[in-house]
């Protein structure tokens, strides 16, 4: 009977805490793994480094879907809604971007999202841009490995500008 | 029933002598203590509401005249269902609610007529002319059109919309009490009198 009780307050204790983290997660903020390099340098700068950055995802953006130039985003990736990218925002709706098919009107509710690595990221460049309903929160900082501990800048990269 | 109170009364007058015993510190040390148990008690259901309602079971209310005659233009209140969603095991047939890929502030509730790779046929513009396109949906993406297709605002305009602005299914009707019930799969038939309707 004590053992019962015991495993009973273990049980309540920690689908509480699994509830509180549940819910700050989604509302205000969380931590998340950056794989791959399209965003190199300012994720993953290199292969060799022996862990993945962590970042810091914030969701009070959330509330009002504004973002700006240079945020750095997590969102559902258009073409499998299960797996989540992290890109760059480059324009917003209203303005015009250079693409290799033409120049590109970003529409209403839209957002173009490119990787800081041109090279290997697959971006607003394939799939157009992207509606910010599917935008689940903005990196402010990364927090792991200690060595990388800073916070991200709205950087703009020089070549292709919004027009 | 009767000595149950008198057991509460029992106890209320024994934690009153003993806190009129206490130093004034201790005092204020066990009303903040009490003041933060409920407090956690409150905050503790906030998060168990919270997540029900977002990856479980939700409430929406519906109006507009997009989805006559399915939903009436006043507004009726829903049960949405979120795991479906989640889990990809919503198909064509299905009311479900989306967030508007033009405005992601506000959600709009539509009808899933086409999955990722199917080809669909659909009327430009009933209001004026019979002209049909035939479209493939791409990969990750629905295609969702309102009921009443003389005044909706759908994938006929906005295109294709991503799967990942999926929220969830509409799967009852709670209120009105009138309406109460289930949705059918398949939109009834638009009556053509609902086209003078601006």
């Amino acid at each position: 009977m004590g053992t019962k009780n015991i495993l009973l307050n273990v049980f309540k204790k920690y689908l509480a805490i699994g509830l509180v983290g549940i819910t700050v997660t989604d509302r205000y903020g969380g931590v998340c793994p950056i794989r791959g390099s399209s965003m190199s340098p300012t994720f993953n700068p290199s292969l060799e480094s022996f862990t993945d950055d962590y970042v810091f995802l914030e969701k009070f953006c959330l509330d009002k879907y504004k973002f700006s130039h240079g945020d750095v985003v997590i969102f559902s990736d258009p073409t499998n809604y299960k797996e989540r990218c992290v890109k760059r925002i480059l324009a917003m709706e209203g303005d015009y971007i250079s693409n290799v098919g033409g120049v590109v009107k970003v529409p209403e509710g839209h957002c173009w999202v490119e990787g800081d690595n041109s090279a290997s990221s697959f971006d607003s460049r394939s799939f157009g841009p992207i509606p910010l309903g599917l935008i689940h929160g903005r990196v402010t900082h990364i927090v792991w490995p200690p060595q990388r501990i800073r916070k991200i800048d709205r950087r703009i990269p020089q070549e292709g500008l919004a027009m | 029933m009767k000595c149950l109170g008198e057991e509460y009364m029992i106890n209320l007058k024994l934690l009153r002598t003993i806190f009129y015993n206490m130093s004034l510190f201790q005092q204020w040390a066990f009303l903040v203590k009490e003041a933060l148990d409920k407090s956690f008690l409150v905050a503790k259901f906030f998060c168990a509401i919270h997540v029900t309602d977002t990856y479980l079971f939700s409430t929406a209310l519906v109006h507009g005249p997009s989805m006559l005659p399915t939903f009436n233009l006043n507004g009726e209140i829903v049960l949405l269902d979120r795991i479906s969603t989640r889990y990809g095991k919503v198909g064509p047939g299905d009311v479900i609610i989306i967030r508007s890929p033009e405005s992601p502030r506000k959600v709009v509730t539509k009808r899933i007529i086409g999955m990722e790779g199917d080809t669909v046929t659909y009327v430009v513009d009933p209001q004026n002319s019979d002209i049909t396109k035939t479209i493939v949906v791409p990969k990750g993406h629905i295609w969702v059109e309102g009921d009443n297709i003389y005044n909706t605002y759908d994938s006929r305009n906005f295109g294709p919309v991503p799967y990942g602005l999926l929220q969830g299914k509409v799967f009852w009707k709670i209120w009105p009490t009138s309406a109460f019930g289930s949705i059918a799969r398949r939109p009834q038939t638009v009556d053509p009198a609902l086209k003078v309707m601006e």
